[in-house]
């Protein structure tokens, strides 16, 4: 018994301990069709060459965000697709593995498999290593194959490390923070604007990553709200019918 | 004679329509005094019905092959109208199901609703119990996730653990000597027409076999002992319109939980959608930490507990297995809870805190303390059931009464 009472006041400490890495809140949101459609761009602009999105179809984003099929058509799918078609990669993914060392993952669904809080930090957290093929790596997903392709809206940054004994005695690095290279010639101001607009784009990519994980869950939520009213209606009525039968049992 | 009367009696002449209303509906009594516990047995007929009805829509878009079967699901859940309705109604249905027969098999492990005459609608509710997580099972290969595939490889690889035939058994079932295409295909077949066909089965001899004997009740006493002149137990109301009413408020709230979870947070958490299985299956990428769904992982947590793997699988078809036998364990002079002796209770509270308790240690990774806290409530588990012929016994029951207790609202 006193075993068991010892093993239980221990739990909270276990799951706790079992924590794994801080995240950043992304704070997105999806009702901001400014911010979705911003995103879109990023998007389309940057991953999708060799990221695919292939259970997407281009025409399903422009009515969900309001763009037209003519500024899809121009602004948005990079070739002469049909805006029904799906969004898939220009380049050959097979070519682009063996660039980087793994195909490209499709990103339809990333958002529900990583979470958006997960991409928000992965794609701040790029830092310079020399010691890897695209000489860079990343804090939230070690020699991650993949190049930091917003590098020139961010800049460049080093992570600092400083070293922790754990209980055992041995030491490890544990990152401390992230320092701008090459930054002279800019002042404070400028560096804080410029990681501001930067977490406004990763924001706004973000944002609309999730959308793209479940286009239909504004539409979900908002449907919600009228089942449970209709709901709430209706049992107020299966309520009274009810007590109606039952008052002489 | 109206149109109406004059094809009733028509039909009637030729099959019991009238006769089976009446055993089964209006004329079939049940105790008055049935509380929130007896909601459950409706509701999962009605989840069963919405699994049945959601799934037949989703294979009508699915596609059961290795390298289809994920994108058809997100194809469903994006370019088939209202197919995201039906899919996570589909899914947060399988959930709910096990939500619901849960508390409804927790209901007659507490009024001893499987204590004689009725240990065959037990039984029946038992091999329910085991259709529907076959069902659950295979359904859950069907979107080849990344836990669809992995959950499926490690629960597949148990038969491996059974000594001479274990590995040929295994391969059998699979088709291949991994998780392939071969057993999406067979897996769909007995997701969609063998089990479900069994679980009708089942339901309905499980509900002929109780309106044969007739519903146990909060008091666990048998209200035909005490009928009018007519033959109608005084204690029992025609479950039609009585129940039929009853139920419909049942339903209501059960729809708003469901909705409230389809609508607003259909993974819910993790927990019944889970967030690798966003990713296609890899048979070559193995998860960290791969867990099974959440109404498994009481017995999945029994099997980590045992050092050895055959044994492991024996303890957790052993947790299973014992259910069936509960009607035969308890010796209690009393059926419900209410009366039964505080030693009984305690053994019922403990139970129910070690099922919990090893759900939750299943889902966490099995370090050296939580495989001894598994171990140490796995004992309790099992202890609940095979010391209940001694400790039903023992205690002071308290004297149950004549009549069902039922205060009028």
């Amino acid at each position: 018994m006193r075993l068991l009472l010892s093993l239980l006041t221990l739990l909270p400490a276990l799951v706790l301990a079992s924590g794994g890495e801080q995240l950043m809140h992304a704070d997105n949101n999806l009702s901001d069709s400014d911010s979705l459609k911003r995103g879109a761009k990023i998007f389309v602009d940057n991953c999708l060459s060799c990221h695919s999105a292939s259970f997407m179809r281009f025409s399903r984003m422009g009515q969900d965000l309001g763009i037209s099929d003519k500024e899809l058509l121009s602004d948005y799918m990079h070739g002469n697709d049909k805006v029904g078609s799906p969004m898939n990669t220009a380049v050959d993914k097979a070519a682009v593995a063996t660039f980087f060392g793994v195909v490209p993952p499709d990103l339809s669904v990333v958002a529900r498999s990583r979470g958006v809080d997960w991409l928000y930090t992965y794609l701040l957290s790029f830092y310079v290593d020399n010691s890897t093929n695209t000489g860079m790596n990343n804090l939230v997903f070690k020699d991650v194959g993949m190049p930091h392709v917003l590098w020139e809206q961010q800049g460049l940054q080093k992570a600092v490390f400083k070293t922790e004994k754990d209980a055992d005695g041995n030491e490890h690095p544990v990152f401390e923070k992230f320092e701008p290279v090459n930054a002279k010639g800019l002042s404070q101001t400028e560096l804080d604007k410029k990681a501001e607009n930067y977490q406004t784009t990763v924001r706004d990519l973000v944002n609309f990553l999730a959308y793209l994980g479940e286009p239909i869950k504004t539409y979900r939520q908002a449907l919600g709200v009228k089942i449970l009213i209709f709901l709430a209606i209706f049992f107020v009525f299966a309520y009274l019918l009810k007590k109606e039968y039952w008052k002489d049992i | 004679m109206s149109l109406l009367t004059a094809t009733r009696d028509w039909i009637d002449d030729r099959f019991p329509l009238t006769k089976m209303w009446e055993d089964h509906l209006s004329k079939y009594y049940a105790p008055k005094n049935f509380n929130f516990w007896y909601y459950f047995g409706s509701l999962a007929l009605l989840v069963f019905v919405l699994q049945i009805v959601t799934g037949i829509f989703l294979t009508m878009n699915y596609k059961p092959d290795a390298s289809l079967a994920f994108a058809s699901v997100e194809y469903i859940m994006r370019d088939v109208d209202w197919g995201w309705l039906i899919r996570y109604m589909h899914s947060t249905g399988a959930s709910l199901f096990f939500v619901v027969v849960y508390l409804h098999m927790f209901r007659g492990l507490m009024y001893g609703s499987y204590r004689k005459p009725r240990e065959l609608v037990w039984l029946m509710g038992m091999f329910i119990y085991l259709a529907l997580m076959a069902e659950a099972f295979m359904g859950y290969l069907l979107p080849w996730g990344q836990m669809s595939y992995w959950g499926a490889q490690v629960i597949i690889s148990l038969f491996g653990a059974i000594p001479y035939i274990g590995e040929s058994l295994a391969l059998w079932v699979r088709g291949d000597f991994v998780i392939a295409d071969a057993t999406l295909n067979r897996f769909f077949a007995f997701h969609v027409i063998m089990v479900p066909f069994i679980l009708a089965a089942l339901v309905v001899m499980h509900i002929i076999a109780l309106h044969e004997v007739g519903s146990n009740n909060p008091d666990g006493i048998e209200i035909k002992k005490n009928k009018d002149k007519n033959g109608i137990p005084l204690d029992g109301i025609p479950f039609h319109p009585y129940y039929s009413v009853k139920d419909i408020v049942g339903v209501a709230v059960f729809l708003m939980v469901f909705s409230a979870i389809l609508f607003f947070a259909p993974e819910m958490g993790g927990w019944f959608l889970e967030k690798d299985n966003f990713i296609p299956a890899d048979p070559l990428k193995t998860p960290q930490h791969i867990v099974p769904l959440w109404y498994f992982t009481p017995f999945y947590a029994i099997l980590r507990a045992v050092p050895d793997k055959f044994l492991g699988v024996v303890a957790m078809g052993g947790a299973i297995a014992v259910l069936f036998v509960l009607p035969w364990l308890d010796r209690s002079p009393v059926k419900s809870i209410r009366y039964k002796s505080v030693i009984f209770k305690v053994a019922l509270a403990i139970f129910v805190v070690s099922f919990v308790v090893l759900g939750w240690l299943g889902t966490q990774p099995a370090t050296p303390v939580f495989t001894n806290l598994a171990r140490l409530f796995s004992v309790l588990y099992f202890a609940f059931f095979l010391l209940m012929p001694f400790y039903s016994v023992m205690g002071k029951t308290k004297p149950v009464p004549e009549r069902v207790t039922y205060h009028a609202h």
